[in-house]
């Protein structure tokens, strides 16, 4: 066992995710099973072989530097649970 | 004991795009919150952030004017946490594939050269900007700020004081703007600072532990921040506690900087590589396109200033401290040809006409060629220096060409010796007791006629030649 439920529970911390135990064992159970998958991945010799960021060989999409239309404030908050003066309203936070 | 303070900046500067890095919205500060905002800066499900070519040329440019190594292939990755101005819960950042790496720059502490290492320089995202209420248990989330083009610089630890600190801060600056990616305006947050300081025992090989500082916004503040931090580390080591490790503010009205509250959790990014970016490939071919467009830097221009104007070093410091500025004097320089006389009124008058107004060289009412033109009338001995200031003002102030002014006033030089003659005999004639006490061996009243006769000409006399027929006619009884 690779993950044990103490790192599930960090992980799920760092995602702000609250699971119940048995989701704890669950993921701990599932994700275990993905790792011993990458195990067996591992066992393939890659010797000789650039380890690769992206599933795709393309590089270089830019776009040139331009100012298109945005949003009008009012639709950019219209998802906010709150808005107060064009700005999306939150519980304080200070950092 | 004797401590050594070890300080390593991280340095974020925002580009000069006119649209952010990764979407078409603007970049323009103080506009209504949210106008410059669209699905892709908002993280909305499902949009795909595109690459703004300019963000990579321009910090191509800077790791260049640094002596960084462009990597040739290079990868974005996110940066995971929490935080309500960053919408996505995710920064696009480098991590392991920054843009550059290994560069430096020389900076000058009293005379001696100092070479502060560069670790590395690389692209991201801003984040938005977030308002406390005073009153109320809420925060305002404005996102205009986020997806605003930054590049992270990070040096080495090899500052050693506040002053080298900040020494260097002024050196980045004075790169950015002049290689004109970032406009510098630190009261708007486009160049900010944290630092890393720490101190140990004279000699010793360790690092102390480190406490991280942010919140200041000026080079000043950077400066008194870390005397000040580097004394509270003493003061706690010395009576016996051990620094901790953790991010502190600093409080400008205090002159101090405090604990960050909230629990000190250990930061867990969990970098990836972001799959919606494809790598960035830069070619040698790119890297010397990029290489032909950079400017003269400071530090090259300001030592081409002393040898080529034999002018003091602090004047070609003062005179490179802007792009336009150096423009600005080497045009007047080439419109006159006397180097030394241009600094002087281009460092005196127009920098102090302008200062008192907050003005940039760039708004300067008059231009190299007024100024040219004046200093020539001077050369000329058509008006006189003191003339000059007068001539000087009016020209700032009224966008005049210098003969127009000195034509509208009557200001031009006297250089006619009968009236010259003239205005001396009734000065000589009004102060009869000063005139014989002068020929009873009182030498030192000759300024006071000099300076009658320039006020009975409203100090338009050619003053050599007053000086001149002055002696002569005092001379003569």
């Amino acid at each position: 066992m690779k993950i044990t439920k103490a790192e599930v529970e960090y992980v799920a911390g760092l995602a702000r995710l609250e699971f119940s135990e048995e989701g704890k064992e669950m993921f701990a159970t599932q994700l275990n099973s993905i790792l011993s998958y990458m195990d067996m991945l591992n066992r393939v010799d890659t010797s000789g072989v650039e380890p690769e960021t992206h599933a795709i060989s393309l590089k270089n999409a830019f776009r040139e530097d331009g100012v298109w239309k945005s949003l009008d404030p009012e639709e950019a908050t219209k998802n906010a649970p709150e808005e107060r003066g064009n700005c999306f309203r939150v519980p304080k936070v200070i950092e | 004991m004797e401590y050594e303070t070890v300080i390593g900046l991280e340095v974020h500067a925002q580009l000069l795009t006119d649209s952010k890095i990764f979407c078409g919205c603007s970049t323009k500060f103080g506009a209504t919150p949210n106008s410059h905002t669209c699905q892709i800066c908002l993280g909305m499900p499902g949009v795909l952030p595109v690459l703004n070519r300019k963000v990579v040329e321009f910090t191509i440019k800077m790791g260049l004017a640094t002596h960084c190594r462009i990597n040739p292939e290079d990868v974005f990755a996110r940066k995971n946490y929490f935080y309500p101005d960053l919408p996505k819960g995710y920064q696009i950042s480098q991590f392991d594939r920054p843009l550059a790496e290994d560069g430096w720059v020389d900076v000058e502490i009293d005379g001696n050269k100092k070479r502060i290492g560069i670790i590395r320089i690389h692209m991201e995202e801003d984040a938005g900007k977030l308002v406390h209420d005073e009153a109320g248990p809420f925060s305002y989330v404005d996102f205009n700020r986020t997806g605003v083009p930054l590049i992270e610089i990070v040096s080495r630890p090899d500052i050693r004081s506040p002053e080298e600190a900040s020494a260097y801060l002024r050196r980045l600056h004075e790169i950015l703007v002049y290689l004109e990616i970032c406009d510098g305006n630190m009261e708007e947050g486009s160049f900010r600072c944290d630092a890393n300081v720490s101190i140990r025992p004279e000699g010793a090989d360790e690092f102390g532990t480190r406490t991280e500082l942010k919140n200041m916004n000026s080079f000043r503040n950077v400066q008194r921040a870390l005397e000040y931090e580097v004394k509270r580390q003493q003061y706690v080591i010395e009576g016996g506690g051990k620094v901790i490790q953790e991010t502190r503010l600093w409080d400008d009205a205090q002159g101090t900087t405090h604990s960050m509250r909230g629990k000190e959790e250990a930061h867990d990014y969990r970098y990836f590589p972001d799959p919606d970016l494809v790598p960035v490939a830069i070619d040698e071919a790119w890297i010397e396109q990029i290489r032909a467009t950079l400017p003269e830097l400071p530090v090259e221009k300001r030592e081409r200033f002393a040898r080529e104007y034999g002018i003091p070093p602090y004047d070609a410091g003062v005179l490179t401290t802007t792009r336009a500025l150096a423009e600005f004097y080497e045009e007047t320089v080439r419109l006159t040809g006397k180097p030394k006389i241009a600094s002087n009124w281009v460092m005196g008058d127009v920098l102090r006409y302008l200062n008192e107004e907050k003005r940039d060289i760039q708004d300067s009412p008059v231009t190299p060629s007024a100024l040219a033109g004046m200093i020539n009338l001077i050369e000329k001995g058509t008006i006189s220096g003191k003339i000059a200031k007068e001539v000087f003002e009016e020209m700032y102030r009224s966008g005049k060409g210098p003969e127009e002014i000195i034509r509208e006033k009557g200001l031009v030089q006297i250089t006619d010796e009968d009236a010259l003659k003239k205005a001396i005999e009734q000065v000589l004639a009004a102060n009869p007791a000063e005139v014989e006490q002068y020929r009873a061996g009182k030498q030192k009243l000759f300024g006071f006629f000099v300076g009658q006769v320039m006020k009975a000409t409203g100090g338009k006399a050619n003053p050599a030649l007053v000086n001149e027929l002055l002696k002569k006619t005092l001379s003569s009884p």
